[in-house]
């Protein structure tokens, strides 16, 4: 490891920033008197943030392609998800059929 | 914490038990790379419990391992949690169970705030539910991410590689399944998916974590798009009255 004491600055600026942006947030909504439409598009805000992640998270790495096993494992979870299937059978097929896919060589 | 369970079905609670073992299980491979990548144990173990947000740790300890500024390595970290601020603005008030809504409970309440508790308490229909899934899934993740990450660190090699297990679909699966439910909001799922598209395609040009923020788009796009309409509409009425 490089120069430990570089290390521990880089860990408590990570640390100190990210619970800066946890904190910052509840605090303005209670300053701030949002109307219920705006309310409403917050929380659809952080619907679109979510379907973001799910969306690069399931089918990228890094700057490229995740590859197929992944992506084809996370849109079984949809797919099951989308016809209201329990949320333990969601996650476990998802993580199975990517297993499974892997296991017979699609990457 | 008896509230908790009070409060919650039990099929939501054992959901949150099952996305706090997936946590778990990719804190194993966090851990495991962390040793991997040359660091000593006190690393992913200090991290998982200070920053405990998965995806920009991983990003921090890659780019050191690859012989970058660990300062550097903390802004791309940033970068990729600054999702946290719009969630606090998302919802409501999570500390006042009981009236204490002061303290160190506000501060313990920022701190579990992480894309499960988060949604999990978007998904609950009321504010008590509301509450209470947050606090489970997020106290659950602040005790499953380090454990996984120190577990990891010490029996690193023996892990192998997690993918084969598949486990890298689990973390989409677990926000996709929770997120589904807000299809009946014809608004937000036109929001998301224009989100997701952008994400997506502003993924190989820009450093992790900008994509996801870039998403908010989406949000925009709507609302000027329902304010056009209504213009139009509004155009239209006139119209037809003269």
């Amino acid at each position: 490891m490089k120069d430990a004491t570089l290390v521990v600055a880089g860990l408590l600026t990570l640390s100190a920033g990210t619970f800066a942006f946890r904190f910052s947030g509840p605090v303005l909504r209670q300053r701030i008197a949002f109307p219920p439409w705006a309310e409403r598009l917050l929380e659809a805000a952080a619907v679109v943030l979510l379907a973001a992640l799910v969306a690069t998270t399931a089918l990228t790495k890094g700057h490229g392609f995740a590859g197929l096993a992944r992506p084809a494992g996370v849109l079984v979870g949809g797919v099951l998800a989308w016809r209201k299937a329990p949320f333990l059978v969601v996650v476990l097929a998802a993580a199975a059929t990517t297993a499974v896919l892997r296991l017979l060589g699609v990457r | 914490m008896s509230s908790i369970y009070r409060t919650l079905a039990g099929g939501t609670l054992r959901d949150i038990a099952l996305a706090c073992l997936a946590v778990w299980f990719i804190g194993l491979s966090y851990g495991a790379i962390a040793i991997a990548s040359g660091f000593p144990l006190w690393v992913p173990a200090a991290q998982s419990v200070l920053v405990l947000a998965g995806a920009s740790e991983f990003l921090f300890i890659g780019i050191v391992a690859a012989g970058g500024n660990p300062i550097a390595a903390a802004l791309a970290g940033l970068l990729v949690n600054a999702r946290h601020l719009p969630y606090g603005l998302a919802l409501p008030d999570m500390t006042r169970p009981d009236g204490t809504g002061r303290g160190w409970r506000r501060l313990l309440a920022s701190h579990v705030m992480n894309d499960e508790s988060v949604v999990f308490a978007l998904a609950q229909e009321d504010l008590p539910r509301k509450r209470a899934a947050y606090w489970a899934c997020g106290l659950g993740v602040l005790l499953c991410w380090p454990a996984g990450a120190v577990l990891g660190a010490l029996i690193g090699s023996l892990i192998g590689n997690t993918n084969a297990f598949g486990l890298d679909a689990m973390f989409p699966a677990v926000i996709l399944a929770l997120i589904v439910p807000a299809r009946r909001d014809r608004v937000t799922v036109r929001a998301a998916l224009i989100g997701a598209v952008i994400a997506l395609a502003t993924t190989p040009f820009l450093p992790a974590g900008l994509p996801v923020l870039l998403a908010l788009a989406g949000v925009l796009a709507v609302v000027i798009d329902r304010q056009a309409t209504r213009r139009a509409d509004r155009q239209a009425t006139r119209r037809a009255d003269r």
